[in-house]
């Protein structure tokens, strides 16, 4: 029964805490809507989404959000350095492929966000059984080294997370 | 201490011009749609980035008061950022079939813009 009310508890309570630092001002009523959102917009969107998302280690998602966050500020500079002082033809532009290991699609989704907002890449498309993901690079001089850096730096920590 | 949160609120906002500028600047400079879809998506989360911490900054020494708006708008901006950017590299694709030089895959299918998904039947069976 309360699985079928709550099929995703975690998007639950990130709705009612979404809707409470909306309106930005605490009160019964305030939480007693959000509640009422927490269980109505997974049921509206359930169908969508027949898996249950299952986060093993939450203290590493934690660990996860710094290094990303340090990771856009460092790639805001890199892009913007790329984009100010190197001339169009020294650009050396590439496609990277990335084999991946992760197998839940909500892992590749973050995956795929994580790529295509940190250093000088951003993620264009799946294969068609998901195993590997298109990687498109603004410049780089080592494609393996990228690829490598994508796989050591976020899927192990997305594997660690997720499964 | 007003004067010192009102020195990190303008560095914060410069940070943010500078880098928004940057950004649209390379809108301008790069060559292809893929190069190009690089500046929005990067240079100029710091952008907004810095506008929302000087916001946050702002209203917490100044008028002293706690607005999560700010942390709001960043949630919102780091997941619809990376779909767009997604859904435009998709549409070029789809739209540019055979004409762009994809690397191959190295798996059993190709890319999924070229290729059917597996059937669900044959993954039961091994």
């Amino acid at each position: 029964m309360l699985k079928r009310l709550i099929p995703h508890p975690l998007l639950s309570i990130s709705l009612v805490l979404v809707w409470l630092m909306l309106v930005n001002h605490y009160s019964l009523g305030n939480l007693i809507l959000g509640a009422i959102l927490g269980v109505l917009v997974p049921a509206l969107t359930g169908p969508y989404w027949p898996n249950q998302a299952r986060v093993r280690r939450p203290l590493k998602v934690i660990e996860y959000i710094l290094v990303v966050l340090w990771d856009i500020v460092v790639a805001n500079v890199q892009v913007a350095m790329i984009i100010l002082f190197k001339r169009n033809a020294d650009l050396k532009t590439c496609w990277v492929v990335v084999p991946m290991e992760l197998t839940s699609p909500e892992a590749i989704t973050v995956l795929a966000g994580t790529i295509t907002m940190t250093p000088g890449t951003v993620s264009a498309m799946l294969s068609a059984d998901a195993s590997e993901i298109l990687v498109h690079c603004l410049h780089t001089d080592d494609p393996e080294g990228t690829r490598d850096d994508i796989k050591n730096r976020y899927e192990r920590r997305l594997k660690e997370i997720f499964q | 201490m007003d004067q010192i949160a009102e020195i990190l609120v303008t560095f914060c906002l410069v940070i943010a011009g500078i880098f928004g500028l940057v950004g649209s600047f390379g809108l301008l400079k790069l060559r292809d749609t893929m190069q190009r879809l690089h500046a929005p998506t990067k240079a100029t989360t710091l952008g907004v980035g810095g506008v929302l911490v000087a916001s946050m900054i702002y209203f917490y020494f100044i008028e002293g008061s706690l607005s999560f708006h700010e942390l709001l708008i960043t949630l919102f901006l780091f997941l619809t950022a990376p779909v767009s950017a997604n859904f435009i590299a998709k549409t070029l694709l789809i739209e540019k079939k055979g004409k762009i030089a994809l690397p191959e895959t190295d798996g059993k299918k190709g890319w999924a813009t070229n290729d059917s998904p597996p059937n669900v039947a044959d993954s039961i069976q091994g």
